[in-house]
C-alpha cells in the first residue's frame, strides 16, 4: 500500500510562489516545443489509399507495397485495425499497387486471383482510392480458386504470435515507465501515452521533415522523450507532491495535461497519419511461417535488447534496486536512507526516454497520428494491471500477454473488436486478482 | 462522577470471574462473550497470525499486548471482517463470525477503533457522531427523500450524541471539522462515535497511542466507564505499563500466537513475556512486517506531533 | 469581426443543447466523484446506452418512443450494476481503470461493424426522435428575447432539458441534506471508518454509481433527441473528461456547481471558437493558425485549465475548501 500517514497539509500552508514559477517555467518549454515544432509546413499532398474489406468486415495486418512507374519502390504499409491503408506518393504519375496475398488472414482471398496488382494514376493533388476486392475463400473467381490454399491454422498462429510479441513489446516498453511512476509516487498518469506520441512526432519531425536519417532521428527523440520525462518531474509532478496535492487530484490534473499535449499535438500535426521518410517500401521476407518486413524483426531486437539493459540495470544497479525498493514501499525506503526523489527523478527520465523510443517503434509499425499514444495507453494500462500495478517486471509479462493476446484474438472475434477482448481481460483481472500476476495480496492496517 | 460502590461492584465482578482460572494460553473463561478457535493468517510465507483458542470473557477489560509485530492489528483485522483469515472460526455471543463483512459484525454489536485514527475530518464533529447511530431511516435512499419520516429520529440521535460529547468533553467542539481536533480529541472522539453504535463488545486498537500524557488518564478512565455500563472492552497496546493499570485480564501474543494469559500482576513476570519482549526487542532481526508496524507507529507519532504543533 | 455574432452564440451556448447534456452528466459525476468520491470514468457509456437504447428500440425495431426511454433507462442501471459489482470493492485509481475500459467496450461495440445492423456502425442511428417532437407544445416560430432566439424544435428540447436538471438539483439536495448523503460524504473520506459504524458500504457506493448514471442518462436521452441522431463516437472518454472538468469548475459536492460550471465551460468554449475562428478569418495571426486548427486551440485551453484549476483552485468556483472532495485516496 502506498503509505502517505495524515492528511495532507492545507493547500493554504504551502507557499505558492515556487510553484507558480515552476509551472511557468514548465509552459514555456512546452511553448518552446510549439515554436519548434510549429515552423515547417505540412503540405497536404498526393497520396494512395483505401479500405480492405471482406463481407462489411476490415481486413487487418494486410501488407501493400507501391512501387512507382520506374519500378523504385515508394513504401509498403499494412492495413489497420478498420483496414484502412494509406501511402503518400511524391508527386503525381503512375503507380503499381500490389497487395501481398499471403499476408491476408485464412479464409480470406481476393476476389478475382490476377487482379493482386493494380496500376493506378494519381493526379496532381489527388488521394487515389485503390480498390481491392476481397472474398472468403471458395468463392473467388478467375484464377484457380481451389489451387492456392491460403495459409493453415497453424501458420496463421505462428504469424500472429509473432505480431502479438511485436505489439507486446511496444506495450511493455510503454509499460515500464508507468509502472514505476505509479509505484514510486502513487500516480496513474493519463499523460503517459503523450510521451509515445512525442516521441513519435519529435522522430518524425527530425526524419521527414529535416531530413535526418531515422536512427539518428529515433535516438534523437529518445533524449527529447528522457529530457521531457525530467523536466515534467522536476518542475511539474515533484512540485505538486512537494505542496501534498492528493493522488486523485495529481490524476486528474494528468488528464488535463493529456488534453493539453494532444491538442497541441494535432494543432501541430494535424489529423491525418503520416510515415517515417525511410523503411517504407520495404518488402516482406519470410521466417518460417512468419512474413514480415525486415524493420519489424529490426525493431523486435531493438525493444527486446533496450527492456533487457533495463532489466538488468533494475536487477544489478545501485539506482536500480533503490528504484525497486521505492516502487515497493516509497516510506520504508525512504527511512533506510534512501533518497527517493532522486529515484523518482531517474525513473521518469528513463520513463519518458523509453516511452519515446515505444512511440518511435509504434510509429513505425503504424504510421504516427497525434492521437497513437492515447489509443495504446489503454492497453498499456491493461498490460500494467495484468502485471501487477507498481512492479516493473509484471508490466513486462503483463504487456507480452497483452500484445499476444489481442493478435491471437483474431482467431475468433472480429478484428476491429480485439481491443475488446483487451481490455474485457483487464476487467476480469481486476475482478479476481487485481494484484495482477506478479503482484501479492495487499494487507490492511 | 461515579459512585464508588458501583465500581468497585462492577470489576470486583470481573476480577471474580476471574478467580482461580489458571494462567494459560487458552484457558476457558465461565462467561465467554467472544470464543476463538484456530485462526491463521498468513502473508506469502510470513504467518502472521495463529491463534489456537482465546476466549474473551464478558463484561471485563482485557488487554491484548505483546511486542511489535506480533500480529495484534492484522489478529483484530480478522476478528472483525476488516481481512479475511485464511482459517480458523471465532464467536461472538455464539454466533459465528466468520466470512461476516466488517458492517455486519459492527451490527452485531462488535465495534472497533482503529490505531491510525479514523475520524472522518471534513465531516463535523456532530456529523461524525450521527453517523455512528444504528437502523436510521433517514438512510434509506426513498425514505432520505421524505426529510419528516427522519427528522425525528434524528432529533432523537442528535440528543444521544450531545450526552456523549458532554461526557467525552468534545461539547464545545460540537460544530467544527473533525479535521480541526488535536490527535487525543480524535482518539476521544472515535471513541464516542463507536459508542453511538451501540456495542457489546469494544475493541480498541491502542488507544493510547500518540496520545499526550496528560490525555492519556482521562481515556483510561473512559475505558473504564465502559466495563461500568457493562460493555466488555477488548483492547490492543504493546505498552506493558499502560496495562497494569486497567485491565482485569491479560492475553499476550508474540509472533502470530498467543504465548500467555493471566491477571495483569502476575503477568508482567512471567518468564514467556519477559523473553517475548526482552527476545524482539534485542535479539531478532525485523521481519519485514515488524518494521512496516514500526514505521507506522513511528508515522503516528509523526502525526500526532504535527497535529500538536499545528 | 463580427462582435454580434459572437454575443450572440455565446449566450445561446449558456442555455443551449451541449450545457443542457453536460450539466445532467455532470450532475451524475458530482454525485459519484463529488459526493461519494466515486472515480466513474466511464459516465459516456451510460449517456451512450440510454441513447442508443431509446434509438435501437425506436429506429431498428420500430417500437414506441415511452419503450425506448424505459430499455434506455434500464440500460443504464443494468450497465451501473456490470461495472459496479466487479469493481466497487477496489481502490479509487482501479475503479477508474476500469470504467474507462468498459466505456471504450461500449463505444467499439456501438461502432462495430458486426452489430451495424442493431446500432449503425460509425453512421450510429436516426430516425427516433419523431414521437418526442410530436409532442412539442410549442407552435412553429422562434422563441427567445431579442436576437437570442431558437426555433420551437429546440425550444421543446431545452424546456424538457432544463426541467430535468432542475428535477435533478431538487434530488441532489434533499438526499445530500438527509442521513443518506451523510454516509455518502463520510466514505468519501474513509470507507473502513464507515464500514466499522455498521454501514453497508458497497449499498451505497452502488446506489451513488446508479443514481448518477441514471441522472447522467437523461443527458442522453436530450443530446440524442436534441441531435436527432446520435454515433457512437459522441460518446468517447473526452466526453467524461469534460464532465469532470465541469464538475471541478463549479465546485465538487455542490448542489449547483455541475450546472453553472457546465454553463460557463461552453460559453468559454463557443466564445474562444468563435473569437479565434473570426479572428483568424479577419488574418489577424496572419498564417499562424488555419482555421481547422481553432478546434484544437479550444482543448488545449481545456486541458490547461484543468491543470491550473486543480492546482491553484482545487475547490472550483463554489465549493469549499476545508470540505472538497480531492483528497480521497
Amino acid at each position: 500500500m502506498f503509505g502517505m500517514a495524515g492528511d495532507p497539509p492545507a493547500m493554504s500552508q504551502i507557499e505558492g510562489a515556487p510553484l507558480r514559477r515552476a509551472v511557468i517555467a514548465f509552459t514555456a518549454f512546452l511553448g518552446g516545443l510549439v515554436l519548434l515544432l510549429a515552423s515547417p509546413a505540412w503540405a497536404e499532398g498526393e497520396a494512395l489509399k483505401g479500405t480492405l474489406q471482406n463481407q462489411g468486415q476490415p481486413v487487418n495486418g494486410v501488407k501493400i507495397s507501391v512501387v512507382a512507374e520506374d519500378g523504385s519502390p515508394v513504401a509498403a504499409v499494412t492495413t489497420g485495425a478498420d483496414g484502412t491503408w494509406e501511402v503518400p506518393v511524391s508527386k503525381a504519375g503512375k503507380y503499381k499497387v500490389t497487395l501481398d496475398q499471403k499476408t491476408l488472414p485464412s479464409g480470406v482471398g481476393l476476389k478475382f486471383k490476377d487482379k493482386g496488382t493494380l496500376d493506378v494514376q494519381v493526379y496532381e493533388g489527388n488521394q487515389r482510392n485503390v480498390l481491392f476486392a476481397l472474398a472468403p475463400a471458395g468463392q473467388q473467381n478467375g484464377g484457380n480458386a481451389s489451387g492456392e490454399t491460403t495459409a493453415s491454422v497453424w501458420d496463421r498462429v505462428a504469424q500472429l504470435t509473432f505480431e502479438g510479441f511485436n505489439l507486446g513489446l511496444i506495450i511493455a516498453l510503454a509499460a515500464m515507465g508507468l509502472s514505476l511512476v505509479f509505484g514510486t509516487t502513487g500516480l496513474t498518469n493519463f499523460a503517459h501515452g503523450e510521451l509515445l506520441t512525442l516521441g513519435a512526432m519529435a522522430a518524425y519531425l527530425f526524419n521527414a521533415v529535416l531530413g535526418v536519417p531515422l536512427i539518428l532521428s529515433a535516438v534523437i527523440a529518445v533524449v527529447i522523450g528522457g529530457a521531457f520525462g525530467y523536466l515534467q518531474d522536476r518542475f511539474f509532478w515533484g512540485q505538486l507532491r512537494k505542496r501534498g496535492s492528493s493522488l486523485v487530484a495529481m490524476m486528474i490534473i494528468s488528464i488535463g495535461l493529456a488534453l493539453f499535449l494532444r491538442y497541441i499535438f494535432l494543432f501541430l500535426f494535424g489529423g491525418e497519419s503520416r510515415p517515417f521518410a525511410e523503411f517504407n517500401a520495404q518488402p516482406g521476407i519470410q521466417v518460417g511461417p512468419i512474413s514480415a518486413a525486415p524493420k519489424n524483426f529490426i525493431a523486435m531486437g531493438v525493444e527486446l535488447a533496450v527492456l533487457v539493459i533495463v532489466g538488468v540495470a533494475l536487477l544489478k544497479t545501485r539506482t536500480g534496486k533503490a528504484a525497486r525498493a521505492v516502487a515497493d514501499n516509497p516510506a520504508l525506503a525512504a527511512s533506510s536512507g534512501i533518497n527517493v526523489e532522486r529515484v523518482i527523478q531517474i525513473i521518469w527520465t528513463v520513463g519518458g526516454a523509453v516511452a519515446a523510443l515505444a512511440g518511435v517503434m509504434l510509429g513505425l509499425a503504424q504510421n504516427i497520428n497525434y492521437q497513437m499514444g492515447f489509443q495504446i495507453l489503454l492497453l498499456v494500462f491493461a498490460g500494467v494491471t495484468l502485471g501487477g500495478l507498481g512492479t516493473a517486471f509484471g508490466a513486462l509479462v503483463g504487456s507480452l500477454v497483452v500484445g499476444l493476446f489481442i493478435q491471437l484474438s483474431t482467431l475468433v472475434v472480429p478484428t476491429e473488436l480485439k481491443t475488446v477482448g483487451a481490455l474485457l481481460v483487464l476487467i476480469l483481472v481486476m475482478l479476481f486478482r487485481p494484484q495482477g500476476i506478479l503482484g501479492r495480496r495487499e494487507r490492511i492496517g | 462522577m461515579h459512585a464508588d460502590t458501583t465500581v468497585t461492584s462492577k470489576k470486583a465482578a470481573a476480577l471474580a470471574a476471574f478467580e482461580g482460572i489458571a494462567s494459560e494460553p487458552g484457558v476457558p473463561k465461565p462467561d465467554p462473550i467472544l470464543v476463538i478457535e484456530k485462526v491463521v493468517r498468513r502473508f506469502g510465507g510470513l504467518t502472521a497470525v495463529d491463534v489456537d483458542h482465546v476466549e474473551v470473557q464478558r463484561g471485563s477489560i482485557t488487554a491484548l499486548i505483546g511486542p511489535n509485530g506480533a500480529g495484534k492489528t492484522t489478529f483484530f483485522n480478522q476478528l472483525t471482517g476488516f481481512d479475511t483469515a485464511d482459517e480458523g472460526s471465532w464467536t461472538f455471543n455464539g454466533k459465528p463470525l466468520r466470512g461476516v463483512p466488517a458492517h455486519r459484525v459492527a451490527r452485531n454489536g462488535m465495534v472497533r477503533t482503529f490505531q491510525l485514527t479514523k475520524a472522518l475530518s471534513k465531516l463535523t464533529v456532530m456529523e461524525n457522531m450521527r453517523l455512528g447511530a444504528q437502523n436510521q431511516r433517514g438512510e434509506n435512499f426513498f425514505r432520505a427523500l421524505i426529510p419528516s419520516s427522519w427528522r425525528g429520529q434524528e432529533d432523537e440521535i442528535t440528543e444521544r450524541a450531545e450526552e456523549l460529547l458532554e461526557r467525552f468533553k468534545l461539547a464545545a467542539k460540537r460544530d467544527d471539522f473533525a479535521g480541526s481536533l488535536s490527535g487525543g480529541q480524535r482518539k476521544l472522539l472515535e471513541m464516542a462515535r463507536a459508542l453511538m453504535v451501540g456495542p457489546e463488545l469494544v475493541m480498541l486498537d491502542e488507544p493510547m497511542a500518540g496520545v499526550n500524557p496528560a490525555l492519556t488518564q482521562s481515556l483510561l478512565g473512559h475505558v473504564k466507564d465502559l466495563r461500568e455500563e457493562g460493555m466488555t472492552v477488548l483492547f490492543v497496546e504493546h505498552d506493558m505499563d499502560m496495562v497494569r493499570d486497567i485491565s482485569d485480564w491479560v492475553i499476550v501474543m508474540a509472533q502470530g500466537a498467543v504465548i500467555a494469559e493471566g491477571p495483569p500482576d502476575t503477568i508482567m513476570s512471567d518468564n514467556r513475556v519477559i523473553d517475548a519482549y526482552l527476545g524482539a526487542h534485542h535479539d531478532a532481526p525485523m521481519s519485514a512486517e515488524e518494521a512496516e508496524e514500526q514505521l507506522q507507529e513511528a508515522e503516528a507519532e509523526l502525526e500526532a506531533e504535527i497535529e500538536e504543533k499545528a | 469581426m463580427d462582435w454580434n455574432t459572437i454575443f450572440v452564440t455565446t449566450v445561446k451556448a449558456s442555455i443551449g443543447l451541449e450545457t443542457v447534456v453536460y450539466a445532467l452528466a455532470a450532475i451524475g459525476v458530482n454525485i459519484q466523484f463529488g459526493y461519494a468520491g466515486l472515480l466513474n470514468f466511464g459516465q459516456a457509456a451510460f449517456l451512450g446506452v440510454a441513447a442508443y437504447g431509446l434509438a435501437v428500440i425506436v429506429s431498428t425495431f420500430g417500437l414506441s418512443f415511452w419503450l425506448g426511454i424505459v430499455v434506455g433507462l434500464a440500460a443504464t442501471v443494468v450497465l451501473a450494476f456490470l461495472l459496479g459489482i466487479p469493481t466497487l470493492r477496489l481502490r479509487a485509481d482501479y475503479l477508474a481503470i476500469v470504467t474507462i475500459a468498459a466505456a471504450e467496450i461500449v463505444r467499439l461495440v456501438f461502432r462495430s461493424v458486426a452489430f451495424k445492423d442493431v446500432f449503425g456502425g460509425s453512421d450510429g442511428r436516426q430516425n427516433f426522435s419523431g414521437d418526442f417532437y410530436a409532442m412539442n407544445p410549442y407552435a412553429p416560430g422562434s422563441y427567445g428575447i431579442g436576437p437570442i432566439k431558437f426555433d420551437e424544435r429546440t425550444t421543446w428540447v431545452l424546456t424538457v432539458g432544463w426541467i430535468l436538471i432542475a428535477l435533478s438539483c431538487v434530488l441532489v439536495y434533499l438526499l445530500m441534506k438527509s442521513p443518506w448523503g451523510r454516509v455518502l460524504k463520510a466514505i468519501r473520506e474513509d470507507e473502513d471508518a464507515v464500514r466499522s459504524l455498521g454501514k453497508n458500504v458497497f449499498s451505497y457506493k452502488m446506489q451513488a454509481l446508479v443514481l448518477g448514471g441514471v441522472i447522467g442518462c437523461l443527458g442522453g436521452f436530450i443530446f440524442g433527441l436534441g441531435q436527432a441522431s446520435i454515433q457512437p463516437d459522441l460518446f468517447g472518454t473526452e466526453f467524461t473528461f469534460y464532465a469532470y472538468t465541469i464538475v471541478i469548475l463549479g465546485g465538487a459536492a455542490r448542489v449547483f456547481s455541475p450546472v453553472v460550471g457546465a454553463a460557463i465551460f461552453w460559453v468559454l468554449l463557443v466564445f474562444v471558437g468563435n473569437t479565434l475562428s473570426e479572428a483568424v478569418g479577419a488574418g489577424v495571426f496572419g498564417s499562424a493558425i488555419t482555421v481547422t486548427q481553432v478546434g484544437s486551440v479550444r482543448f488545449i485551453l481545456v486541458g490547461l485549465g484543468l491543470m491550473l484549476l486543480l492546482i491553484f483552485r482545487p475547490q472550483g468556483i463554489f465549493g469549499d475548501k476545508r470540505e472538497i472532495a480531492l483528497d480521497a485516496r
